[in-house]
């Protein structure tokens, strides 16, 4: 139906997914919950090992092991036990603060959690849509920051008045992040510009960038004291859901959101039917009559804005000033969370909030224990880890089934 | 591959069994304090050499002289770290809660204001009139105008040359001072030294690396000004400023280096032959002050600016360069500094806390 003539230098590739493509494809297919809850506990078990070894108080104990080697468990076994238990406190409920008697210090723990998610799901969701396209979108950083300074200019450059501020801030942010991940979608389609490399750079050229303007009067905050942009209007910030002690905000309802729209355009629209046979195989689409080159930039540019969108959510929703580390590392934690959550928006949602508890955890476990806060990252890394390797948590727990890969053909990675 | 893990194993057992045979040592009665000093560090880690490092020696410094402190920091690693921190170190019971860099302001004044008894110090901001803030800011162009007109002084070819991390003010305001430092040379000796890399009243057009830890960035940098006449280098760019300390053993003991924030011959000895001296800001010695008050019960208020009349700011000793600086030069900063104290001599850099 489209000429296939116009294809720009990617006829020469072969057919044949690269073992990448075919890793993620693995991890995307197997859709066992068994293997993701499991390969959490286990994720938790070597986490708590690391945080023993990070205890001074068992190191020490080690070093007699053979003299008193019960010092050794019994501190190891302490230093886990508080660990998960300020866990615990942070991300879920702290009878500390709850005996306060006050609302924040019952919901205060759950707010931080539903905060932590917020950007976490958006960026999964963004990092999800293009790897159901077949594309690896590791240019969250980059499309968070392009979308934090358009919503934070906005934000504090321009005076609108209540609700219609905050409602064109966040679609400023929005085109943000969709002009920065349409730019790789644009140059893939053009050029055959490989999208890991091209997001890769748009980073760097957002982060420096954001940098130049930090510096820039008018942009910086007076008294020009430091890299820190002026503060955005009380009008433009996203409304606090539990009152002002509390800091999650409307961007979970952005996050909600964005989540049902992208299971509605991937199961129930055509464009999405497109992105998803361009994912599954873009030989065959193409051969389909797709077009397969609209099909990056659209899925990019979408890409980009939900990315765009979790910017918002950081500037608009928390941070209220656009700093030089404004994503906060959510582009990049973005990627495990789409990978946990198979690229699909629900289970999506699930893992930005346990990847939000999980941040929220790992900084009171840091206050309480001063186990470093690194541990969580390590435990994130892990989940996903196991979960590429379900043949490994297989053989730890002894589940039966057949193969990793075998069964994600079988399946298929549509879902 | 069977072997390969018998040979792990045993290698593995062993080093359990020499790391474990060492004896129970007794009880230790470290950090065991009743005042809780926490500490709330800006991006980088501990021991970034900078910031953070020194801040962190102050509250170490304090333990050691108060076996009452307990000292405890948290990290951030982004600035959305800074109010999950401050409100987890807040609700953990901490005595005092001090928030290391500038960028936390907005975080710092809002959780004081929601916990008016907790007490809170903030460093390179000002207490934005809170009662129980102490902010602790740093008056660096005083330390900088010294080692300015001390590389006027000591320069041969009547030109010194300065360069920052990126043109953001706690960088500008020691060029500021640098830039000052010249000109308040060449007006009283009616000399003509010049200044490579800023200019106060062109502060759009200053050299900068973009970065504080790109030592080639900094070498590379350092070789251009040298290769423009320049002999007396003092780099604002904490880790890249390294790159003139290996332009200046390239150029072999033609060019000389002043060093920033700390004694150059401590943090950086590798180059201490090169460092005439260094303008310091001493953060640890401020916040070990600080700690100290506080546990003493009684805990500062208002707001601590460090200047060259309290020692917040000020030129490491020459170490190794003592000998070279003249007798004139030394007497003449002497009378510098108390100038600038009394206020005779006015510094105008516009990044001065007020």
């Amino acid at each position: 139906m489209t000429d296939t003539a116009s294809t720009p230098a990617r006829t020469d590739s072969p057919p044949e997914p690269g073992l990448g493509e075919r890793t993620i494809r693995e991890i995307l297919g197997s859709s066992n919950a068994a293997v993701t809850v499991l390969a959490f506990v286990a994720a938790m078990v070597v986490g708590g090992i690391l945080i023993a070894i990070a205890d001074p108080d068992t190191r020490t104990a080690s070093s007699y092991f053979f003299s008193y080697p019960w010092d050794t468990f019994t501190d190891g076994f302490k230093a886990i036990g508080n660990g998960y238990w300020a866990m615990f406190q942070g991300a879920i409920f702290n009878p500390h603060t709850a005996a306060q008697g006050t609302l924040s210090g019952y919901l205060g723990p759950i707010s931080e959690t539903l905060t932590n998610a917020t950007p976490l799901i958006l960026g999964g969701l963004s990092v999800g849509l293009a790897f159901r396209a077949g594309l690896f979108n590791i240019g969250g950083q980059g499309q968070i920051i392009a979308g934090a300074v358009f919503a934070g200019y906005v934000g504090f450059a321009w005076h609108l008045p209540f609700i219609i501020h905050v409602i064109v801030a966040v679609i400023a942010g929005t085109i943000g992040g969709a002009i920065w991940g349409g730019l790789a979608g644009l140059l893939k389609a053009k050029t055959g510009a490989h999208e890991v490399i091209t997001t890769i750079m748009l980073n760097y050229v957002a982060l420096n960038a954001l940098g130049y303007l930090l510096s820039v009067r008018g942009f910086q905050a007076p008294p020009y004291g430091q890299a820190i942009s002026n503060s955005v209007d009380p009008n433009a910030m996203l409304w606090k859901l539990f009152g002002s002690s509390m800091r999650v905000n409307a961007g979970l309802f952005l996050a909600l959101g964005a989540a049902v729209f992208m299971w509605w355009l991937l199961t129930r629209s055509t464009l999405g039917f497109k992105l998803r046979a361009v994912g599954a195989n873009q030989f065959a689409a193409r051969t389909a009559g797709i077009k397969v080159e609209r099909g990056y930039i659209v899925v990019m540019l979408l890409a980009g804005g939900l990315a765009g969108l979790a910017g918002v959510t950081q500037i608009l929703g928390t941070n209220g000033q656009i700093t030089g580390d404004i994503d906060a590392g959510i582009g990049f934690d973005a990627i495990t969370v789409a990978l946990l959550g198979r690229a699909k928006a629900g289970p999506t949602v699930l893992a930005g909030l346990l990847f939000g508890a999980l941040r929220a955890g790992g900084i009171q476990m840091q206050s309480n224990t001063g186990t470093p806060v690194d541990l969580v990252e390590v435990v994130q890394a892990l989940i996903v880890l196991f979960i590429a390797a379900p043949g490994l948590v297989r053989a730890i727990f002894r589940l039966r089934g057949s193969g990793g890969g075998g069964e994600a053909l079988a399946k298929g990675w549509n879902g | 591959m069977r072997h390969l893990t018998k040979i792990a194993a045993v290698v593995g057992v062993s080093a359990l069994l020499v790391a474990g045979c060492s004896s129970k040592p007794g009880n230790s009665s470290s950090g065991n304090g009743s005042f809780n000093a926490c500490m709330v560090l800006d991006t980088g880690g501990v021991d970034d050499h900078s910031f953070n490092q020194s801040s962190w020696a102050g509250m170490k410094a304090a333990e050691a002289a108060n076996s009452n402190v307990n000292p405890s920091y948290v990290s951030s690693n982004s600035q959305s770290d800074y109010t999950p921190n401050l409100k987890a170190e807040t609700s953990k019971g901490c005595n005092t809660i001090i928030a290391v860099g500038g960028l936390m302001y907005k975080a710092v004044a809002s959780i004081a204001k929601a916990n008016p008894k907790q007490h809170y110090a903030e460093i390179d901001n000002s207490n934005q009139g809170l009662k129980n803030v102490y902010g602790l800011q740093y008056n660096t162009a005083q330390g900088a105008f010294l080692g300015g007109y001390l590389a006027a002084a000591m320069s041969k070819t009547g030109v010194v040359a300065t360069f920052g991390g990126l043109n953001i003010p706690p960088v500008t305001i020691y060029m500021d001072g640098f830039w000052e430092g010249v000109q308040y040379y060449n007006k009283t000796k009616h000399a003509n030294v010049k200044v490579l890399g800023w200019d106060e009243t062109k502060p759009q057009a200053g050299e900068f690396a973009n970065s504080f830890t790109n030592l080639n960035v900094g070498r590379s940098i350092s070789e251009t000004f040298i290769s423009q006449g320049a002999d007396v280098i003092f780099p604002v760019a904490g880790g890249t400023g390294l790159g003139a300390g290996a332009a200046a053993v390239a150029a072999g003991g033609k060019v000389a280096v002043i060093w920033v924030d700390t004694d150059g011959c401590v943090s950086a000895a590798q180059y201490c032959k090169y460092f005439i001296t260094s303008v310091t800001k001493n953060l640890t010695g401020s916040v070990k002050q600080y700690v100290d008050k506080a546990a003493s019960g009684s805990f500062p208020t208002g707001n601590y600016i460090g200047t060259l009349a309290n020692g917040g700011t000020g030129l490491a000793p020459f170490h190794q360069w003592n000998s070279k600086v003249p007798q004139d030069v030394k007497n003449e900063l002497t009378t510098i500094k108390s100038d600038i104290i009394s206020g005779k001599i006015q510094i105008t850099s516009p990044h001065q806390p007020q």
